[in-house]
C-alpha cells in the first residue's frame, strides 16, 4: 500500500489511543480527587497528569499552577496542548479524513461522527459536573473505533497499520502512567499498605481498566508489586506492555515485503525481554530504570517504522 | 422581481396546467405526500450526507470549513427520447473534440482549412509541449462534462464543454444511492435506468488507454489532497474503482517511468485520473511552486511513460472562446450536422460584439474567457446598476478576456423549499466517457439554483443537486 496512507492510518489509531489514555489519567485522577487526603495538596494530586502527558513545561508557562481547572482545561480542551484530547481527536480524524476510503466506510463514519459529536463538549466547564461524561464518551468512542475496524476491516496491511498505531501508542502510554505513579506513591522508604494507598493503586488499576483483574488474578489485596507485574508481564491483560508486544510482534511478522528489518528485530529484542522478565529482577534493577529504558525503546521501534514503511523517499 | 420563473419552461408542468407525459405518475405520487414527509426525508438526507463526510470545502472561508451541498429530494425526469438526444449529442460532441485536440497539437488541419483561426495557438492553455505527441488511441478528454440547458420542449443548448477535470459525477452517484433508500417504492414502480456502473466503465476506459504494451495497467487517481474542494468526490471515485488515491508527493520519476512509494517499495504507475489542473502537475515544467505535482512527471508522459487523463493541454478546446467554433468543428471533422445547439456567443475581442454587449448589458450573462464555479460572471437580469457598472470597467480594461451570451431562461424543475414545492432553474452535466469507445451512464448531475429567480447552479454559489431519473417513455 501507498506508504503516505499507511502513515496516515497508523496515526490516526496513535491519536485515538492517546485520547484515550489522556481521558483515563484525567479521569483517575478526577476520582481521586474525591478521595479524602489531607497529606496530598491539589497540585501534588494534578501534577502528575501533566507529567504523563510528558508536556510540564507548556503547562507551566501558560498555566502556572496545577489547580484541578487548570490541568482539566489543559489536558481536555487546549489547541496549545499537541497532546490534549481536542487536539488529538482532531488529528485523528484529520488523518482519517486524507485516507477514507483506505478504511472500511463504517470505520470512516465512526470517526467522523466521533468529531461531530466532539462539538456538544466545547464550552462547557468540564471540571464542574462533565468530566466525567466527557471522559466515559471518549473511552466509549474508542472503543467503538477498535470494534469497528477490527469488525469491518479487510485484514490486509490497512488493518495493521491501524493496529501497529494503537499498540504502539498504548505501550508508550502504560508505561509513563506506570512510571509516574509508581514514582510518586512510593517515595524511597516509605512503608506501603495503608488506606491511602490502597486507593490509590486501585485508582492505577481502574485507569486501566484492570481492577476486577487485579481481582481475579491475585485475588489478593492491592500492593504495588503485583499492580506492576499486571500492567507489564501479564500477556492476557489487554494494556500490558506484554500484551502489547504480543500483538506488535506478530503484526509486524504480517506486513508484506521487506522480510528481514530492524523494525522485526527491535520488537523481537523488545518483547523476548517484557516475555521471559522476573519481576523480582525488574525491581531489583529499580522499575523506574527499566519503565525508562522500555520508554526510549518503545519510541525507537516507533522511529523504525516511521524510516522503514511510512516516510519512504527516493524510492 | 424577476419574472423568469413564471416564463420559464417547466420540467414538469405546462403553462396551462397539464403536466408532462414523463411526469404524469410520478406527479400523481408527489400530489399525495404530505409536504412534512418530504421534509423529514430532506433532514434524514442531511443527517446521512453529514454522517458519511459528504461535504466540500469552500475557498475563502476558513481554512477547512466544510459545508454540505444542499440535497434536493424532488429529482428531475427525462423521458428515454430525450436523452436519446442528449446523450447523442453530447458523444457527438466529445467525438469532435477529441478530434480537434489530436489535430491542434498534430497537423493543424482545421486551422489550415480557415475554420479555426489560428490564433488559438497563441491562447494560454494551449501547451506547445504538446505538440507531436501521441497519445494513446488519440483520446485527450477521457472524462468529459458536457453543461445542458433547456429553454423548451425541443430546444436543448451546450453552455461548455469541461474538458479539463470536470467534477460533479460523485453527487451523481451519492444522489442516486440517497435517493433509492429515501423512496425504495419510486424504484419499485418506475423503471429507472441504473447509473451505479459509471465507475466500472471509467475503470475500464482507463485501463484501455495505457501505453501499448502494459499487461496490466496500474491506474491512481491523482488528489491535490484532502483541502480541494472536491476531495470527497476524489476519495470517493477512487474507492469505486478500487484504485489508490495518490497526492503528487506518493509519486516520483526514475528511467522514464512513474512510481509510487509503497510500503512494499517502489510500485510502477502506468495511467494517472488527474484531478490538477495542467499548471501544477509538473513543477518542473510548469508552475514551479507547485507542491501538488510531480517533478519530471511531464518529460515521462512526452516520452509515452505513462498515460494522463485527461490529457495535459485540453483547456484549449474547452476554453469559453473556442466554444464558438464547436458546431464547426462537428461538421468538419465528423461530416454532421451539430445534435445539440450552442449558445449564441459575443466575443467581446471583436469590436462590434463588445460594442453590442456593452449597450445590452442588463439582458446578458458575461463570463471570463477562463472562469469557471460561477466566480467572475455579471447576470444582467438578476444584477444592479451598480453592479453592471462596475462590471462595465472590467470588460474595458481587458475585453479579450470575456465573452456575452443572451441571458436563458433556463428551465424549471419542481424542487422543495421552506415554502413548499417551487419551480427553481436547473441544469444537466452528463459525464462522457471516452477509452475503448465513447460512452456515458444513463444520467447525471442535476444542478438546481435554490435562491428564487437565480439562475447561477453553481455549488460555490449556493446551488444545490437533484437525482435525474432516465425513464422510459411512458414515464414509467
Amino acid at each position: 500500500m501507498l506508504s503516505r496512507t499507511a502513515d496516515h492510518l497508523y496515526w490516526m489509531a496513535r491519536y485515538i489511543e492517546r485520547a484515550e489514555n489522556m481521558a483515563r489519567v484525567l479521569d483517575v485522577t478526577y476520582n481521586m480527587s474525591l478521595v479524602p487526603n489531607a497529606a496530598q495538596s491539589e497540585a501534588a494530586l494534578w501534577q502528575p497528569a501533566v507529567e504523563i502527558a510528558g508536556n510540564t513545561e507548556l503547562f507551566e508557562k501558560n498555566y502556572g499552577e496545577y489547580t484541578a481547572a487548570n490541568v482539566i482545561q489543559y489536558m481536555s480542551m487546549d489547541d496549545a496542548n499537541p497532546s490534549s484530547i481536542y487536539n488529538s481527536l482532531r488529528s485523528a480524524r484529520e488523518n482519517a479524513r486524507a485516507v477514507r476510503v483506505a478504511m472500511s466506510s463504517e470505520t470512516w463514519e465512526n470517526i467522523n461522527t466521533l468529531w461531530l459529536e466532539f462539538s456538544q463538549f466545547i464550552g462547557i466547564r468540564l471540571v464542574e459536573s462533565g468530566l466525567s461524561v466527557f471522559c466515559d464518551w471518549v473511552k466509549s468512542r474508542s472503543h467503538l473505533f477498535r470494534g469497528v475496524s477490527f469488525g469491518t476491516m479487510l485484514r490486509d496491511d490497512a488493518f495493521r497499520f491501524v493496529r501497529l498505531g494503537t499498540f504502539i501508542e498504548r505501550a508508550d502510554n502504560t508505561a509513563r502512567l506506570l512510571d509516574v505513579k509508581y514514582h510518586l506513591l512510593l517515595p524511597e522508604g516509605e512503608e506501603v499498605g495503608g488506606a491511602v494507598d490502597y486507593y490509590e493503586w486501585s485508582a492505577v488499576l481502574h485507569s486501566v481498566s484492570a481492577f476486577q483483574a487485579y481481582q481475579k488474578v491475585f485475588s489478593d489485596t492491592i500492593v504495588p508489586w503485583r499492580v506492576a507485574e499486571l500492567l507489564v508481564l501479564r500477556g492476557d491483560m489487554p494494556r500490558s506492555l506484554l500484551a502489547c508486544y504480543d500483538e506488535i510482534t506478530i503484526i509486524l511478522g504480517q506486513l508484506s515485503g521487506r522480510q528481514n528489518n530492524e523494525c522485526r528485530r527491535l520488537a523481537g529484542e523488545l518483547h523476548a525481554k517484557l516475555r521471559y522478565a522476573r519481576m523480582r529482577d525488574i525491581f531489583q534493577d529499580g522499575l523506574h530504570e527499566f519503565l525508562e529504558d522500555f520508554i526510549v525503546s518503545n519510541n525507537k521501534l516507533g522511529g523504525e517504522i516511521q524510516r522503514t514503511y511510512l516516510n519512504v523517499h527516493g524510492g | 422581481m424577476d419574472t423568469t420563473l413564471q416564463t420559464a419552461f417547466d420540467e414538469m408542468q405546462l403553462p396551462a396546467g397539464a403536466v408532462r407525459d414523463i411526469y404524469t405518475a410520478y406527479a400523481d405520487w408527489l400530489r399525495d405526500v404530505p409536504h412534512q414527509q418530504l421534509e423529514s426525508k430532506r433532514q434524514e438526507a442531511e443527517l446521512l450526507f453529514r454522517r458519511v463526510g459528504i461535504t466540500f470545502n469552500v475557498y475563502g472561508e476558513t481554512a477547512g470549513a466544510e459545508r454540505l451541498i444542499p440535497f434536493d429530494v424532488i429529482p428531475r425526469l427525462l423521458a428515454a427520447k430525450e436523452w436519446k438526444v442528449l446523450s447523442d449529442g453530447a458523444i457527438q460532441r466529445v467525438r469532435a473534440l477529441n478530434m480537434f485536440l489530436n489535430d491542434i497539437y498534430h497537423n493543424k488541419d482545421i486551422i489550415k482549412a480557415g475554420i479555426v483561426p489560428a490564433s488559438i495557438l497563441a491562447n494560454t492553455q494551449y501547451r506547445p509541449e504538446m505538440h507531436g505527441v501521441d497519445v494513446p488511441n488519440g483520446i485527450y478528454a477521457h472524462i468529459a462534462g458536457v453543461d445542458i440547458v433547456r429553454t423548451s420542449e425541443s430546444q436543448f443548448y451546450v453552455l461548455e464543454d469541461n474538458l479539463r477535470t470536470p467534477s460533479g459525477v460523485s453527487y451523481m452517484l451519492e444522489d442516486r444511492k440517497m435517493m433509492m433508500r429515501l423512496f425504495p417504492e419510486l424504484f419499485r414502480r418506475y423503471s429507472i435506468a441504473p447509473v451505479e456502473h459509471y465507475p466500472q466503465v471509467l475503470l475500464n476506459n482507463l485501463r484501455a488507454v495505457a501505453q501499448p504494451g502494459v499487461q496490466e495497467p496500474t491506474v491512481v487517481l491523482l488528489t491535490p489532497g484532502a483541502y480541494n474542494s472536491a476531495y470527497f468526490e476524489h476519495a470517493f471515485i477512487a474507492q469505486q474503482m478500487g484504485i489508490e488515491l495518490v497526492e503528487g508527493q506518493d509519486l516520483f520519476v526514475r528511467n522514464n517511468a512513474v512510481y509510487m512509494r509503497t510500503t512494499e517499495g517502489p510500485k510502477r504507475v502506468d495511467v494517472i485520473y488527474r484531478r490538477i489542473d495542467d499548471d501544477f502537475i509538473d513543477p518542473l515544467s510548469f508552475r514551479a511552486d507547485s507542491m501538488l505535482g510531480v517533478p519530471g512527471l511531464l518529460t515521462v508522459y512526452r516520452n509515452g511513460g505513462v498515460t494522463l487523463a485527461n490529457a495535459v493541454g485540453t483547456g484549449v478546446a474547452d476554453d469559453k472562446a473556442t466554444y464558438t467554433y464547436v458546431p464547426e468543428m462537428i461538421r468538419f471533422y465528423l461530416g454532421e450536422e451539430p445534435i445539440l445547439s450552442n449558445v449564441p456567443t459575443y466575443e467581446l475581442s471583436k469590436e462590434d460584439d463588445l460594442k453590442y454587449v456593452l449597450d445590452h448589458l442588463p439582458e446578458l450573462v458575461v463570463k471570463e474567457v477562463q472562469g469557471s464555479g460561477g466566480y467572475g460572471m455579471l447576470v444582467g437580469p438578476s444584477a444592479s446598476k451598480k453592479e453592471i457598472e462596475e462590471f462595465r470597467l472590467r470588460i474595458l480594461s481587458n475585453p479579450a478576456n470575456y465573452i456575452a451570451q443572451p441571458t436563458l431562461a433556463l428551465s424549471t424543475c419542481p424542487t422543495l423549499v421552506e415554502q413548499g414545492i417551487a419551480p427553481r432553474h436547473v441544469d444537466l452535466r452528463p459525464f462522457v466517457l471516452s477509452g475503448k469507445t465513447v460512452t456515458l451512464v444513463p444520467g447525471a448531475l442535476c444542478r438546481v439554483a435554490l435562491r428564487e429567480g437565480s439562475l447561477v447552479v453553481n455549488s460555490s454559489q449556493g446551488g444545490g443537486t437533484k437525482d435525474t431519473w432516465v425513464l422510459n417513455d411512458t414515464g414509467m
